[in-house]
């Protein structure tokens, strides 16, 4: 049975309940799972070809968003055979340096919208900020859903919402960024994740990283179980952006594990799975370069940018 | 040999290809295994008394680990004697106190070899590494560190009933989970003062025979703890010993009844832990990814060769469709293969004999005119091996759903209203265990209350702890291990 997009289900009926006991551990045997030798190559190149390098900060300049995009570029010059990040991601205003920076690399640019990271303006002001990323350049949007709505149980503006902001992305494709660690509960995730797909969002995410916890193992398998559930009845793909907190290339490894085995194969690409994370693309050179020399280098020799 | 359902569903996910997790054994170097191993008879490894030696087998591989003495009438009443040595000249003797200090020595020990024990389990039984290593071995010291803790307790633990341990006991364990089994029937006993004769199963004695060193190692006085291995005969001799006080069982109903017979008319106390046929119960409201979890670990969990299995699926009728898909689904995730690797889901078959007869099932399942689903999963060459199985079409009638096939094979019937699934839960000459699964308190108190098994899950399936009682209800066995009913077991009063 396929559902046709433009029947708007009851939200307040629609998703499954989650058992948070249940989901915690399943985690935990996700986290039993062994992977050595080329297969955690494969997975840590994988993984790095999955990062949206990101600086979000209000100290942010034209230089250190020039850095950015020229470590995405070119990682480690003193590898070969390494992946490119898959894009990005600052504010607003740096979109069209970004760009610039990265134009013939095949590197997207992903650029925060909609008042992140709360929220909190008029609809208005949040379109015309989706648009201007847009005119600027932006490859991808990564908007935040109302949570105040959310939590009184204002479901339908939240579907409104993202609908709208679907439709002033144009071509540029849509992230839709949750923030769990406000809504709180595993069930409120689930909803929240049903909403934005029903939407139009063409990736759902965990965080913004500006509110603790962001992204979790928990939270995320919830998200996957949606979009897998969204697929079966649907046959659309929706992609997953855990962000915030992913620091290190084992916790990574353990997101790959947890998409394989709930949504199989296909979502391990870049177009339907990235981490958002700052600090995970050094620790996965790191081990890159580990696995290959069997010798851990000085940080020193991985740049910071 | 098997047709699959075809599934008309389009939206299938792909397991298949990309990223496949590489091999990752774990070492069985440094576990040392005699090539021989006798019984364990007054703290010494004893020669059989008639000579015979019989093979035990690695089920993923088909060859041999050791050869493992098969017991006589002769060494049955030689542990026996010893047994009531140690009870009459030590064990009776010592302060619940020191009893305690013993158990929980023991305890300890096998944490410190925890990680031989699950090595050797896996080996010797097939089951997956990480289920030996993060279930068996680590329950199995759990069950002896909690009857540690009761041994100096009896007074407060049955108030004014003057317990008093019963004397010897002949214990006889099965093959699925062959070191916590001991636990669970050497543990009570000793704490309740008692001493044991206990017989391994023929396919699994190796992690027994391995306490056994710790015993020794523990310094436990002579005769306390005896092991005699081999088949059903050996068993039937420590049933019919006129010595025995006690017998405690677990295994097949068809066996069980044999020793429920032996024993009837002798003053031997008894308990049985038999067959199941579980329900588990799938309601609409349910958290339905965290069901189809509890589904695969209520069925797949040590190859399905678990008494309490939840092996009959009833599903209701509005998400029945969604159940099933995602079943399949999560089946294709499951990995078959090597026990020691880390990342082995399902094990081997744990022997040839059980093999053959979760086939004969198979075989009857699809003559019955079942609609059988294998996972795709590879399976290895050698060794015993059955893909993860999904019976559909199926009824109440069928064999397949009356009949315990231990195996990973489960059969999925649906129904609309709660009555109807209590019928069909309860038509079973078996009451082990059952689950259920709904979001609604009310609903799980109200099923719950109305399943006639003795251990019933609530939104999670096959979890054990040593404090809470663990036992069947009509052809399911008499009486209740784990908790102070199975302490009461090895007490009169």
């Amino acid at each position: 049975m396929t559902q046709t997009l433009n029947e708007i289900p009851d939200f307040k009926t629609l998703s499954p309940r989650v058992d948070q006991v249940g989901v915690e551990e399943r985690v935990a045997r996700f986290n039993t799972r062994s992977i050595k030798k080329d297969s955690k190559m494969y997975a840590l190149k994988l993984a790095l070809s999955m990062v949206d390098l990101t600086t979000l900060e209000g100290m942010d300049s034209p230089g250190k968003v020039r850095q950015l995009c020229y470590k995405a570029m070119h990682p480690h010059e003193k590898l070969e055979d390494i992946p490119k990040v898959a894009a990005v991601c600052v504010y607003p205003s740096f979109v069209r340096l970004a760009k610039e920076t990265l134009s013939g690399s095949g590197i997207n640019v992903a650029s925060v919208a909609t008042a992140f990271p709360s929220g909190w303006a008029p609809m208005k002001a949040k379109l015309d900020e989706v648009r201007y990323c847009v005119d600027e350049g932006a490859d991808e949007i990564d908007m935040v859903i109302s949570r105040g709505e959310f939590l009184k149980g204002n479901y339908g503006y939240i579907y409104d919402e993202v609908a709208a902001v679907k439709e002033a992305c144009g071509s540029a494709h849509l992230k839709v960024i949750l923030e769990t660690g406000e809504l709180q509960t595993l069930d409120n995730v689930r909803r929240a994740s049903d909403i934005s797909m029903y939407a139009g969002a063409d990736f759902i995410k965990t965080s913004t990283g500006k509110i603790s916890p962001a992204a979790t193992q928990p939270v995320t398998l919830v998200m996957l179980e949606a979009i897998r559930d969204f697929y079966y009845k649907t046959g659309k793909k929706i992609g997953m952006k855990p962000a915030g907190g992913i620091r290190d290339a084992k916790l990574a490894i353990r997101y790959l594990v947890m998409v394989k085995e709930t949504l199989g194969i296909d979502w391990l690409d870049p177009d339907l799975f990235r981490f958002g994370a700052s600090s995970l693309a050094n620790d996965l050179l790191m081990q890159i370069v580990k696995q290959q020399t069997g010798a851990y280098q000085s940080l020193d020799y991985f740049s910071k940018d | 040999m098997l047709k699959e359902t075809e599934l008309k569903r389009p939206n299938r996910l792909n397991f298949t290809g990309g990223w496949n997790y590489d091999p990752a054994p774990e070492s069985a170097s440094n576990v040392k295994l005699k090539e021989t191993y006798q019984h364990f008879i007054n703290g010494k490894f004893t020669e059989p008394e008639e000579g015979k030696y019989f093979a035990t087998l690695n089920p993923a591989t088909e060859e041999k680990l050791a050869d493992v003495a098969d017991g006589s009438a002769a060494d049955v009443d030689a542990a026996v004697k010893a047994a009531r040595n140690g009870y009459n000249k030590y064990w009776s003797k010592l302060s619940g106190r020191d009893r305690a200090r013993y158990i929980y020595r023991i305890a300890r020990m096998i944490q410190e070899r925890a990680r031989e024990f699950a090595i050797i389990e896996s080996l010797d039984g097939g089951k997956p590494i990480r289920e030996s290593r993060d279930v068996d071995v680590p329950l199995s010291a759990a069950y002896f560190f909690y009857y540690a803790g009761w041994a100096d307790k009896l007074e407060y633990a049955f108030p004014n009933r003057n317990p008093k341990p019963v004397g010897v006991a002949g214990q006889i364990i099965p093959w699925n989970f062959p070191l916590m089994m001991a636990a669970w029937k050497i543990a009570p006993a000793l704490a309740a003062g008692n001493t044991v004769v206990l017989k391994p199963a023929e396919t699994t004695p190796l992690t027994c025979l391995k306490l056994a060193e710790i015993i020794q190692e523990a310094d436990l006085p002579p005769g306390v703890v005896n092991f005699v291995t081999g088949a059903g005969a050996t068993g039937s001799e420590i049933v019919s010993h006129p010595d025995i006080d006690k017998v405690a069982f677990t295994g097949s109903t068809k066996v069980g009844k044999m020793i429920h017979k032996s024993v009837a008319g002798t003053n031997k106390k008894l308990t049985l832990e038999l067959g199941g046929k579980a329900a588990n119960i799938v309601m609409d409201d349910a958290p339905l990814d965290q069901a189809v979890e509890g589904i695969v670990n209520g069925i797949f969990f040590n190859q399905g060769h678990v008494c309490c299995a939840g092996s009959r699926l009833f599903v209701q009728e509005g998400v029945a469709d969604t159940v099933r898909d995602k079943l399949i689904d999560r089946m294709e995730s499951l990995i078959v293969g090597d026990p020691l690797d880390k990342n082995t889901d399902i094990g081997a078959i744990n022997s040839q004999k059980q093999l053959q007869t979760i086939n004969n099932y198979l075989e009857l399942g699809l003559n019955e005119g079942g609609e059988i689903y294998q996972s795709s999963c590879p399976i290895p060459d050698k060794g015993y091996w059955v893909a993860p199985t999904l019976i559909g079409n199926v009824s109440q009638s069928h064999r397949i759903v009356q009949e315990e096939i231990f195996g990973p094979v489960l059969t999925i019937q649906t129904f609309r209203t709660p009555a109807e699934v209590i019928e069909k839960a309860n038509n079973t000459p078996y009451g082990l265990s059952g689950g259920v699964w709904t979001d609604k308190g009310s609903k799980i108190f109200n099923l719950t209350s109305q399943l006639r098994a003795g251990v019933v899950w609530a939104n999670t399936y096959n979890k054990f702890d040593p404090t809470s009682p663990f036992g069947g209800y009509k052809e399911s066995g008499i009486g209740r291990e784990g908790g102070l009913h199975g302490l009461s077991a090895y007490l009169k009063f």
